[in-house]
């Protein structure tokens, strides 16, 4: 059986015309673009004509543009980046549902005297940009929000908050990295100074990533050495990542609106079938300002990993923010954020699609998924007539 | 979103035990009852026992958690049943967790819960019995 995936925002399959520009530079022009001889005119060349191509998707211009790795090393370098090249300026505004590589930096950041803001976040996940005003302080170094979170697709109020940092002259950062590519981004428009990307999740290859940094803005770098990337990241380019992240950028800004409204389409049909389907389940985030390609769920009285299990026993892939799926042991703080019951959430889901996904691969998951939930719900101690109450405390 | 999956992780004897629990199901009239973990944390195991001539006559189990809990869960029911109560301490952690092919070292905890369970339907069925007397 072909596999279903429905975890996209993991990872993108990679398009056929991304893989061709790729395949030269894994080839024949191997050099490296920093190199003043013949080896390194086609790489250069290759690398800067990608730079326009991604500063293109996020209207921006291409000395804007920063090579990374990945989405995870964006959002390092910027936050990392911006307090130490503000080494007076030792406040930080954030979200709670950030992804890990926000969060985490962040918390590394506090231990070294920094002082974290927490944003307020409504029950469906949307940040309170109306009390930022008066988080913001003198010392204030930064401000930081995702564009939408990958565990429950709410679009945070970034035009909002930009336009507040921009009148309050603080800088703002935000982790577009699960929108890009679904969801039209002009930095311009938007009154944001950083913008982290990666490329694997727009149909690119995977170790590729991009920040956008705004003309002006100071950053340190995470990696010295080399005069890559102005400086601010040292290292051998990947070029072929790169050349590939171009390309998928480029074609991306072309297709936007017309996979906007494929992924829409599987989208609704998938969270009104799960609904319609499934009794005690509910819909985490927001049902219609939220990412075109993403569903989540907390299907009440069972747990997410064994609900994954056996939809992977019949090839079909999502993802969950149970405690039980997580390596760490940990419930998503994201569920935890917008004031999800625990319990519940260890029922949580993610399904997030892609344009290589078919509506019949979604006719057959609203097919496959009931019976799973109806036995996984046989197995359990915990239902509807019994008082949940009774398992909350240690035993 | 949690950081990484595992289901590959897990031997064949997991995955057929997950698939396929043995023992599923309450006793009713059970002698002992076992319940451990909770809910908030992603695991309750329920262990019920029927004790006959002080051995393990029937076991069941119900289960909320994740493919390691309920195929220790499975597992252990199935290992308990026959055994006379003074062999039961030979029924630990390790013990269930070899009996399924291994664990990942995360899900040894689960492992761990299976043995609370038993420990807690022992300790439930004398307490019964003492009152009875």
């Amino acid at each position: 059986m072909k596999p279903t995936n429905f975890d996209h925002l993991s990872c993108t399959p990679i398009l056929s015309e991304v893989r061709e520009a790729m395949m030269p530079f894994l080839s024949e022009d191997i050099g490296n673009p920093l190199s003043r001889h013949i080896f390194g005119d086609r790489p250069r060349k290759a690398i800067e004509d990608a730079r326009a191509k991604v500063a293109g998707l996020i209207s921006a211009s291409p000395e804007e543009i920063i090579f990374t790795s990945c989405g995870s090393e964006s959002n390092n370098l910027a936050l990392k980046g911006i307090a130490y090249a503000n080494a007076k300026r030792r406040h930080i505004i954030a979200s709670p549902i950030e992804h890990h590589s926000v969060i985490h930096p962040l918390k590394r950041l506090e231990k070294q005297g920094y002082e974290i803001s927490w944003l307020r976040v409504d029950e469906k996940g949307r940040v309170s940009w109306k009390e930022l005003t008066s988080l913001i302080r003198n010392d204030t170094a930064l401000i930081t929000v995702t564009s939408a979170s990958n565990e429950i697709g709410t679009l945070e109020p970034i035009k909002e908050i930009g336009r507040i940092a921009q009148e309050k002259g603080v800088i703002f950062h935000t982790d577009a990295v699960a929108c890009v590519g679904s969801v039209p981004i002009d930095v311009k428009e938007m009154n944001v100074d950083l913008l982290s990307i990666a490329g694997n999740v727009f149909y690119g290859p995977q170790g590729t990533g991009a920040l956008y940094v705004k003309s002006g803005v100071m950053i340190f770098p995470l990696i010295e050495g080399g005069i890559q990337e102005g400086g601010l990241r040292a290292g051998t380019h990947n070029v072929a990542g790169i050349v590939g992240m171009g390309v998928a950028a480029q074609i991306a800004k072309e297709k936007l609106l017309e996979r906007r409204e494929y992924l829409l389409n599987l989208r609704d049909k998938l969270i009104k079938g799960i609904l319609k389907t499934i009794p005690d389940c509910f819909l985490t985030g927001d049902q219609t300002n939220r990412l075109p390609n993403h569903a989540s769920f907390c299907i009440k009285f069972i747990e997410g990993e064994s609900i994954l299990l056996h939809l992977n026993l019949k090839c079909i892939a999502g993802t969950s923010g149970s405690t039980c799926s997580s390596e760490a042991l940990k419930v998503s703080h994201v569920l935890e954020s917008i004031g999800i019951d625990p319990i519940w959430a260890q029922g949580s889901v993610v399904f997030t699609f892609g344009i290589d996904n078919r509506l019949d691969e979604v006719e057959l998951f609203l097919k496959e998924l009931p019976p799973i939930v109806d036995r996984l719900r046989m197995m359990s101690p915990l239902t509807k007539a019994n008082n949940i109450e009774q398992f909350r405390y240690k035993k | 979103m949690s950081e990484g999956h595992q289901f590959s992780q897990y031997s064949e004897k997991v995955i057929d035990h997950f698939t396929n629990p043995r023992n599923l199901g309450e006793i009713k009239d059970a002698d002992g009852v076992g319940e451990v973990g909770n809910a908030k944390c992603g695991d309750v195991m329920q262990l019920f026992i029927k004790v006959k001539d002080d051995k393990i006559e029937d076991a069941k189990f119900k289960t909320f958690g994740c493919c390691a809990a309920i195929a220790t869960s499975s597992m252990i029911t199935g290992m308990i049943k026959g055994k006379s109560l003074s062999q039961l301490n030979e029924v630990t952690n390790q013990a269930v967790a070899e009996a399924l092919g291994g664990l990942p070292k995360t899900k040894l905890h689960c492992s761990v819960l299976a043995e609370d369970a038993l420990k807690a339907a022992i300790g439930d069925y004398y307490q019964k019995r003492n009152t009875k007397k």
